[in-house]
């Protein structure tokens, strides 16, 4: 008999309302209403300014802005939890355009397990009704084409699904956006993550 | 010879072996070794991923090269703070699947391919470090944290129990983010719109962090059940979101609490996307009479599990036992 070990409580989809406990003050409460979970970017925090943003859509080609989009990433030397740097965002999508965002700076990059570097990312999870357990995805940007290539994640991806994963870079102003566009199902489906 | 020795008999003096990860001050290597103890309790290894720059003999570590900006001392210390293995594989058949026809919302937000296995990097096996400093005094008490002048209507409860991971190790320190609908089955949410009113005390949103037992509790009031549109009107029994961090971002849930004895849990589409009935279980809070405040609260205690993180790939028990 192998050995027993107790059993992850299982999960339960976040729902329509989610938004009451991860940011009450979009849901409409009167609570929290200066928390600025998408925001990573205070101003002892070291790194390029970036902003990734996209919608996100089921199979039908429908907006899903009801989905909360959690960030977590490396600072910009490829740390965790060394620098200061909080490293986790939270975001909501627009209720009309369903373009959600988070406001961060460009992670650096360190090694897979098998010690090979990776190429920088921004690991994304999925929250939202009729998501019965979270989805995991990750942000690689456009302009990191050769670290990208040798990168030992994405080499694993089969090549007509690896655009999936690679956020768009643009400038809007001064600032630097990437953007990628998350499809749940169908047609130009993301990848998405067991681990 | 046990599972141990197997993988092992080419190394027969080996009775146990550790995997350790390491990040050197330059941060830039994720590092992994076995580290090995003989029959005479030495302990050897190597940093093999790296070229062996670092090795430990007869259990002191000495560092070959320079470039690594580690002194073995720094190492030592690191050895005896690093608890960070990998997470146990998600057991996905005691979750619910993606898709389920019963549960309508997922048609269409459920991926159609298999999800990738991923191996875990630092970026999986940590997460967002929430302090003291993150909360409100009064964000483990749903009771108080919205009050206008009021108390909140319904029945006074409070939520207490333990975050465990799979080898029933306390979760310590982590958030719970917890949400619900008043006590006639209303949430405070701008999409709400069930005929139910609001509670112009009750807000429904509250957060606490484990403590050093992984222990956690907070006060609110019961929620209500309430219709949704699914197939018909179907109920949803009372429940509790619960929305757990653990200590990394592979061990990250969202998941519900429901109460003991509610006749709609085996009628409620959303919990029968949950495969095993004794997933259900573990999801189903006990009423609590021991811990009872009297003339005052019921009490219900929920424990939760989230993922287990190897410390070693063995359990360093000798074989035999």
């Amino acid at each position: 008999m192998p050995v027993d070990y107790l059993k992850e409580s299982p999960s339960q989809t976040a729902g329509p309302y989610v938004h009451i406990g991860a940011m009450p003050a979009h849901a409409g409460l009167n609570l929290r209403t200066q928390e600025k979970l998408n925001v990573l970017t205070g101003p002892d925090v070291e790194g390029e300014r970036i902003r990734i943003e996209g919608t996100i859509k089921d199979g039908a080609g429908s907006l899903a802005p009801d989905v909360v989009v959690e960030s977590w990433q490396a600072d910009a030397k490829g740390h965790h939890n060394q620098s200061g740097f909080f490293g986790w965002g939270r975001a909501a999508c627009d209720p009309a355009t369903g373009l959600w965002f988070i406001e961060t700076i460009k992670p650096g990059r360190f090694a897979a397990r098998s010690g090979k570097m990776q190429a920088p990312f921004i690991s994304l999870q999925l929250f939202a009704r009729g998501i019965n357990i979270h989805l995991h995805t990750r942000l690689y940007f456009e302009d990191e084409a050769e670290v990208n290539q040798a990168d030992p994640v994405l080499s694993a991806v089969d090549p007509t699904h690896r655009p999936t994963l690679i956020a768009k870079k643009h400038k809007r102003g001064s600032e630097t956006v990437y953007r990628l566009d998350i499809v749940l199902q169908g047609e130009g489906e993301t990848v998405f993550f067991d681990m | 010879m046990g599972r141990a020795g197997a993988l092992f008999a080419e190394r027969p003096v080996l009775l146990a072996a550790r995997v350790i990860f390491l990040w050197p001050p330059d941060g830039h290597a994720l590092m992994r070794t076995f580290i090995m103890r003989d029959e005479n309790g030495r302990t050897s290894g190597s940093w093999g991923a790296i070229g062996a720059l670092i090795q430990i003999k007869d259990g002191s570590l000495s560092v070959r090269d320079d470039r690594m900006l580690c002194e073995a001392r720094e190492v030592n210390r690191e050895l005896k703070m690093t608890h960070l293995g990998e997470f146990n594989r998600r057991d996905r058949t005691w979750h619910p699947p993606a898709f389920d026809p019963n549960y309508k919302s997922t048609v269409l937000r459920s991926p159609n391919r298999p999800l990738l296995a991923l191996g875990q990097s630092t970026n999986e096996m940590t997460g967002p470090v929430f302090g003291t400093h993150h909360l409100d005094p009064l964000d483990n008490d749903l009771i108080a944290n919205y009050q206008q002048g009021g108390e909140p209507i319904g029945e006074r409860i409070i939520v207490h129990g333990q975050v465990l991971d799979e080898m029933a190790r306390p979760v310590r320190n982590s958030l719970i983010e917890v949400w619900q609908a008043n006590a006639g089955g209303r949430y405070r949410h701008r999409n709400d719109t069930y005929l139910a009113p609001l509670d112009p005390n009750f807000g429904g949103c509250g957060r606490v962090l484990t403590d050093d037992e992984g222990r956690y509790f907070f006060r609110t009031i019961k929620p209500g059940a309430y219709p949704w549109r699914n197939i018909g009107s179907d109920w949803r029994p009372a429940h509790i979101h619960f929305s757990l961090f653990g200590e990394a971002f592979a061990q990250r849930l969202i998941t519900q609490m429901y109460f003991e004895g509610d006749p709609l849990i085996p009628l409620c589409p959303i919990i029968n996307t949950i495969p095993e009935r004794g997933g259900v279980e573990q999801l189903i809070a006990k009423l609590d009479m021991a811990e009872m405040v009297p003339f005052d609260c019921l009490v219900y205690r929920f424990d939760l599990v989230l993922r287990g993180r190897r410390q070693t790939y063995f359990e360093n028990k000798p074989e035999g036992h």
